[in-house]
This record gives C-alpha cells, sequence and structure tokens, in this order.
C-alpha cells in the first residue's frame, strides 16, 4: 500500500481530477430552465434511440444466430407470429377473445377495487374508528405476493372467475386503498379552517375540501393499483384457465413456443401502457392543479 | 356590542415531561364595531392563538369570548378569516373562490354570483372571474381571500398576517386597499402582523403582545389610518414625525420585553 505511484499516473491525475470537477459541477442553464434543478430535459428522442437500439441488438443477435431460436426467436417470429395468432387464434380461440378476456377481468377487479377501496381509504383517512378496524388486515395482506394466496382462494373460491378476479381484486385493492387514505391528508389546514370560518359543516368541508384535494393522490394511486393487476393477471390466470392474456403466455412456454410467449408479455406491456398514458391524460384534464398551490 | 373576550385563558397541558405551556393568559379586549384591532408580537406571543381562539377554533381554558352578547362556541361564518397563504381551493377559478363561503351557507347560486361578483369588482378583481387562482400573483390570491371572506359579511373579519408573505409593494398597496375597503364597509378587524409599521398605519387600535405566558403587555390609540383615510398620502403618514417616534417607541417596547423573557 506504501508504494510510490507510477510517474505517468501523477502526470495523468491532475487531468483526470479537473475533468471530474467539470462533470461535477452544474453548467449553466438555457433560458427557461433552472440552474441545478436535478433531472432537467426532455427524454423522448433518447428513449425512442434506446428502443431502436434495444430491438437492432435483438435482430443482430438472433440473425447472426448467435442465440437459438427456442431460447430468443428473431423480431421478425414475434411479427409473424401475431399475425398468425391474430388471424387464426390460440387454442381455437380468436386473439382478440383472449384480449377481452384478460382486459375484462383486470379492469373488473380495478373498478371493484375502486368502488370499495377508494371510500373506505377517505373513511379510515377521516375516521380512526375505521382505520383502527381496516389497517391491520390491509397491510397484513399487502405485502404477501398473490401467487402465495392464489392456492387459498382457490380452495375458498373454486377454479372459476370468481377467484381470479378477486385475486387481482385484492391486489389493486391495497394500493388504491392507502393512496385515498393518504389523500384526506392532502388538504392544507388554512383551506379547512376557512371553510369552516364560512360556516361549513363537517360534511361540506369534506364535500367540498378535503375530496377535491384527495384527488390527485387518488389518481396517482389508481395508476399504481391498475400496475399491480396487470402484474397480478398471469398468477391469475395460472390455474383452470382456458382463455387470457396471461393463459396464453403460460401454456405456450409449456410447449417452448417462445416466441407466443414474448408476443404475448409484449401485447400485456402495450395494453397496460396504453391504459397509463390514458390515466396522465386524465390526470392532466382532472387536475390541472396538482402541484402548483 | 360587539366581541368581548374576558378574562380568557389557553394552558396547553403538560406533556412528555415538559411543564403546561401558557399559550394565552387573562387576556381582556373588546373591539367594538367598526374598530380596527392589530395584535403585534414576536413569533411565540400568542397571537395567532388569540386570532383561533376568536374564531372558534379553538375554546379557552379559562375565561369567555362574546360575540354581541352570545359566547362563542366554535366557527362559524359571523367570523370569517383570511389566511396569510395556502386558504384558497386551486380547483375552483375565482368567482367559485369568493362565492364559496356563499356555497357553504346554502345561498342559492343567482344570488350568490350577485354577491360575489360585487366583492370582485370591489377588490378590483373584474376580468379574472373565470382565471385559475393558481395562476394568480400572490398579491392577487390575497385580494381573493379577503373578497371571499366579506361576502359571509362577517361581523369580525380575523386577518391573519395577511400579508405577510408580499412583497413590500404589493403589500404597500394592499394595506392600503384593506383600509378603503374597512372604511367602506365599516367591518371591525381584528388584524395580525409582525411588521410594526404595518401595525401603526392600518389599526386604530393596537395591542402588543409579549410571550411566555401569551399576554396583552401595552395598548395603543392610532390616529394614522384616519388621517391616511381623510386624504393624506400613506406614504406621508408614516413618514411623519410622530408615526417615526411611535414606531421606535413601540419596537423598544419589543425588544426589551424579548430580552425580559430571554
Amino acid at each position: 500500500m506504501t508504494d510510490a505511484p507510477d510517474k505517468s499516473d501523477i502526470a495523468k491525475k491532475p487531468r483526470a481530477s479537473s475533468f471530474l470537477a467539470a462533470m461535477s459541477k452544474a453548467a449553466p442553464t438555457k433560458p427557461g430552465e433552472i440552474y441545478g434543478v436535478p433531472g432537467q430535459g426532455s427524454t423522448m428522442w433518447l428513449s425512442i434511440g434506446s428502443i431502436l437500439f434495444f430491438i437492432f441488438v435483438w435482430w443482430l443477435f438472433t440473425f447472426m444466430g448467435w442465440v437459438k431460436p427456442l431460447f430468443v426467436p428473431s423480431p421478425g417470429a414475434i411479427l409473424t407470429k401475431f399475425v398468425s395468432i391474430w388471424q387464426n387464434g390460440f387454442t381455437n380461440t380468436p386473439f382478440l377473445e383472449h384480449v377481452a378476456v384478460s382486459t375484462a377481468r383486470v379492469f373488473g377487479a380495478f373498478a371493484l377495487a375502486c368502488i370499495v377501496g377508494i371510500p373506505l381509504g377517505l373513511a379510515m383517512g377521516m375516521s380512526p374508528l375505521i382505520r383502527g378496524i381496516f389497517d391491520p388486515p390491509i397491510e397484513f395482506y399487502r405485502p404477501i405476493p398473490p401467487l402465495a394466496y392464489l392456492p387459498l382462494m382457490i380452495i375458498w373460491f373454486g377454479i372459476g372467475e370468481t377467484s381470479k378476479v378477486l385475486l387481482i381484486f385484492l391486489s389493486v385493492f391495497a394500493p388504491v386503498a392507502l393512496g385515498a387514505r393518504s389523500g384526506v391528508k392532502s388538504a392544507a389546514i388554512e383551506q379547512i379552517h376557512a371553510a369552516y370560518s364560512f360556516g361549513a359543516t363537517r360534511w361540506q368541508v369534506l364535500r367540498h375540501v378535503i375530496l377535491p384535494s384527495a384527488l390527485p393522490e387518488i389518481l396517482t394511486a389508481m395508476r399504481i393499483g391498475i400496475g399491480f393487476g396487470w402484474t397480478t393477471l398471469v398468477a391469475a390466470e395460472m390455474v383452470a384457465a382456458t382463455e387470457g392474456l396471461g393463459y396464453m403466455v403460460l401454456s405456450a412456454s409449456q410447449f417452448l413456443q417462445t416466441s407466443t410467449v414474448m408476443m404475448g408479455i409484449i401485447v400485456i406491456a402495450i395494453i397496460a401502457y396504453a391504459f397509463d398514458l390514458l390515466m396522465r391524460f386524465v390526470e392532466r384534464r382532472v387536475v390541472p392543479w396538482k402541484g402548483r398551490m | 356590542m360587539g366581541l368581548n373576550i374576558s378574562n380568557a385563558s389557553v394552558i396547553y397541558p403538560a406533556s412528555g415531561g415538559r411543564k403546561p405551556v401558557a399559550a394565552l393568559q387573562n387576556i381582556e379586549l373588546s373591539i367594538d364595531d367598526g374598530e380596527f384591532v392589530v395584535a403585534l408580537g414576536a413569533s411565540g406571543c400568542g397571537k395567532s392563538t388569540l386570532l383561533n381562539l376568536i374564531a372558534g377554533f379553538l375554546s379557552p381554558t379559562d375565561g369567555a369570548i362574546l360575540l354581541d352578547g352570545q359566547r362563542v362556541e366554535g366557527p362559524g361564518a359571523d367570523r370569517s378569516v383570511v389566511f396569510q397563504k395556502h386558504a384558497l381551493l386551486p380547483w375552483l377559478n375565482v368567482i367559485d373562490n369568493v362565492a364559496f363561503g356563499l356555497k357553504m351557507q346554502n345561498v342559492a347560486p343567482q344570488k350568490r354570483y350577485e354577491v360575489a361578483e360585487k366583492f370582485v369588482a370591489l377588490l378590483g378583481l373584474d376580468g379574472f372571474q373565470k382565471s385559475p387562482v393558481y395562476m394568480l400573483s400572490g398579491g392577487m390570491q390575497q385580494r381573493v381571500g379577503i373578497a371571499r371572506a366579506l361576502t359571509c359579511d362577517p361581523k369580525v373579519l380575523l386577518m391573519d398576517e395577511p400579508l405577510g408573505a408580499l412583497d413590500a409593494l404589493t403589500r404597500e398597496k394592499a394595506q392600503e386597499l384593506i383600509l378603503g375597503i374597512w372604511h367602506r364597509t365599516q367591518k371591525s378587524v381584528f388584524f395580525i402582523t409582525h411588521d410594526v409599521e404595518e401595525a401603526l398605519f392600518m389599526g386604530t387600535r393596537l395591542i402588543v403582545m409579549s410571550p411566555r405566558p401569551g399576554r396583552i403587555a401595552h395598548r395603543f390609540d392610532l390616529p394614522f389610518s384616519r388621517r391616511f383615510l381623510g386624504g393624506t398620502p400613506a406614504r406621508a403618514v408614516k413618514a411623519s414625525p410622530e408615526f417615526i417616534a411611535l414606531r421606535e417607541e413601540v419596537l423598544r417596547i419589543i425588544f426589551a420585553d424579548e430580552e425580559a423573557a430571554a
């Protein structure tokens, strides 16, 4: 450790450290940006470039034959698979029916979770009684992976639609309820006091101050919740399903139809992403004031 | 008649090894109709506690607060509050924010917009009725807050450092605006500030508060706002020798109290 450093090392060091010093300083900003704000700047072109580069590397590996198609089929093979399943269906069920069944399961469970979870979460935020009662069960089951309690769902509710929707419901319910619960805290105490000083009743304060201020957090919780819903879909369709994208992915994997597996994954990702874009649009329209006061 | 606070104390109970804290002790204060009472003091002297007491957010440990002979038991529209900030509702535009108090009192929409329009005009917000409040400057947001409180036609208008977040220029203009409106509406006002010049300029009466325990340490009658309303320019009022002498006296008192308490 006490060895004298190499001479060339000494020569290089000042240059390296001055380069590091230059890198670690923020560059002066262009007009319209704020100096020192972390992570400023548009990433759209980089993102497009990153996707194209990823697909190119993928294509290169398969085209050069560096990996077997059994492990990684080429992008072209997946596109061909998509067209063929679109035309002929998968296991005698049309492709769009698989999409429709899965979408219905996820969105059905999502709607149910919102209908139950948002009011319950708000009630938990408003009332220590309700929070005391419902906080332990929700916090107990929330960190458990859905796959762990899937067998229980099947024992209790059979192999039909109920256990599938319930499994997805449970994975969406916790984040939505907890989001609504913490949303109750978003209203500034001045807003609440002002409303009371104008003669508002407790109910009016809830309806006209606390609910609207909770809306941004509720919408965010819904976005997070639906993400969990898609995550749980494949687990829900593991047992006794004959239709659905999760079923398609799982049964294709058993026959080593890797191209169908990857195609199914991409379709799920596209649907989930499209819905997320829709939710962001709704957010901009419904709560344009988010974070601005 | 008017507002009467007699022998009011607020004592926070002992907790976690700390002794009980007397936020307010033996407060005697009356605000007659049409008076403009300013409370001045360093932070922690109990001015906001006193306002919360009058507003009805807090009940006194001892003593009573009477408004026109009626005991104050909780908040109500006869004592509407203007806050320093964060009190407007960003999902409502200007006119709906101004009409919000009347909506809480279940006034019919047509009537409530009629009243709201009147105060929008009075506060110089004409043309901004449909603007989202989060797009307005701090000064304009404060005017929306004042208009909103006035629509409730309160007996006492409570103002909790309403100009504290404004820049110096906007602040002086807002002071003049508030005095003009006070003069026209003849409301009683209870106004909190920690700016000595503002306190002297705005009030008809000044109470200087001291901390530990929170109490009214000194009282002054003030002539300056009437001079301004009588036609003397605001800067001329604030630059008069009498004003400057009193300003220095009040500052001396506050610093002396601080040292005594420390």
